[in-house]
């Protein structure tokens, strides 16, 4: 039972580091929310079951079990509502062809906040 | 046990540390944002593990549950506020 929740939490850890580099690394806001969502919810989803494992069957495993749920549900929602904002304050993403997602008007006042 | 916790946690701190670079240093306040949530989803594991080196999992883990909650709030009214003031 250790050695599975000791694997768990090597496996959120390792998730919170790729998640960690990508947000250091990518060029954009964007892509550093791509980054960021899905790497932060599984580490904490993958720390918080090996947290569980490792105490046991009781009403403290429960509520982290609760806590795995609450964080999986409302991380994403978080990070949408994040990318709602930046892409209705008109933030242009980063491409390598800049003519495919947003048009000229909006192209053309967008940088007021930065990327 | 509590080694490996206290491991964990101390890597975990080194990586919101690196997260922090991005909060203080990033272009825009977007990006300022997202370091933010990022740290509260690092902060939340940390308190979780502490509970377990200290012995008192039960009392660390309603904090722990108070605190998903408050980061949870938190970025979404700042979001809600960007939306507003982007569409007017």
């Amino acid at each position: 039972m250790t050695i599975l929740s000791v694997i768990l939490v090597l496996a959120g850890t390792f998730f919170f580091f790729s998640g960690t580099l990508g947000f250091l690394r990518f060029p954009d806001c964007y892509t550093r929310m791509h980054a960021t969502g899905k790497c932060d919810t599984l580490g904490a989803l993958f720390c918080l079951a090996g947290m569980a494992v490792y105490t046991g069957f009781s009403l403290t495993s429960l509520k982290i079990l609760l806590i795995a749920a609450f964080v999986f549900f409302t991380s994403p929602t978080a990070t949408h509502a994040i990318l709602r904002g930046a892409f209705s304050c008109k933030i242009e993403p980063w491409s390598k062809e800049p003519e495919w997602l947003i048009d000229a008007e909006v192209r053309r006042d967008g940088d007021d906040l930065g990327t | 046990m509590a080694g490996f916790f206290l491991a964990i946690s101390a890597i975990l701190g080194i990586l919101v540390l690196l997260c922090l670079y991005r909060v203080v240093l990033g272009p825009g306040v977007l990006n300022r944002l997202i370091g933010a949530s990022v740290i509260g989803t690092k902060t939340l594991i940390i308190l979780a593990f502490m509970g377990h080196i200290f012995g008192r999992i039960d009392m660390f883990i309603d904090i722990s549950l108070v605190y998903a909650l408050l980061n949870f709030l938190v970025t979404l009214a700042a979001a809600k506020y960007f939306e507003r003031k982007g569409s007017s």
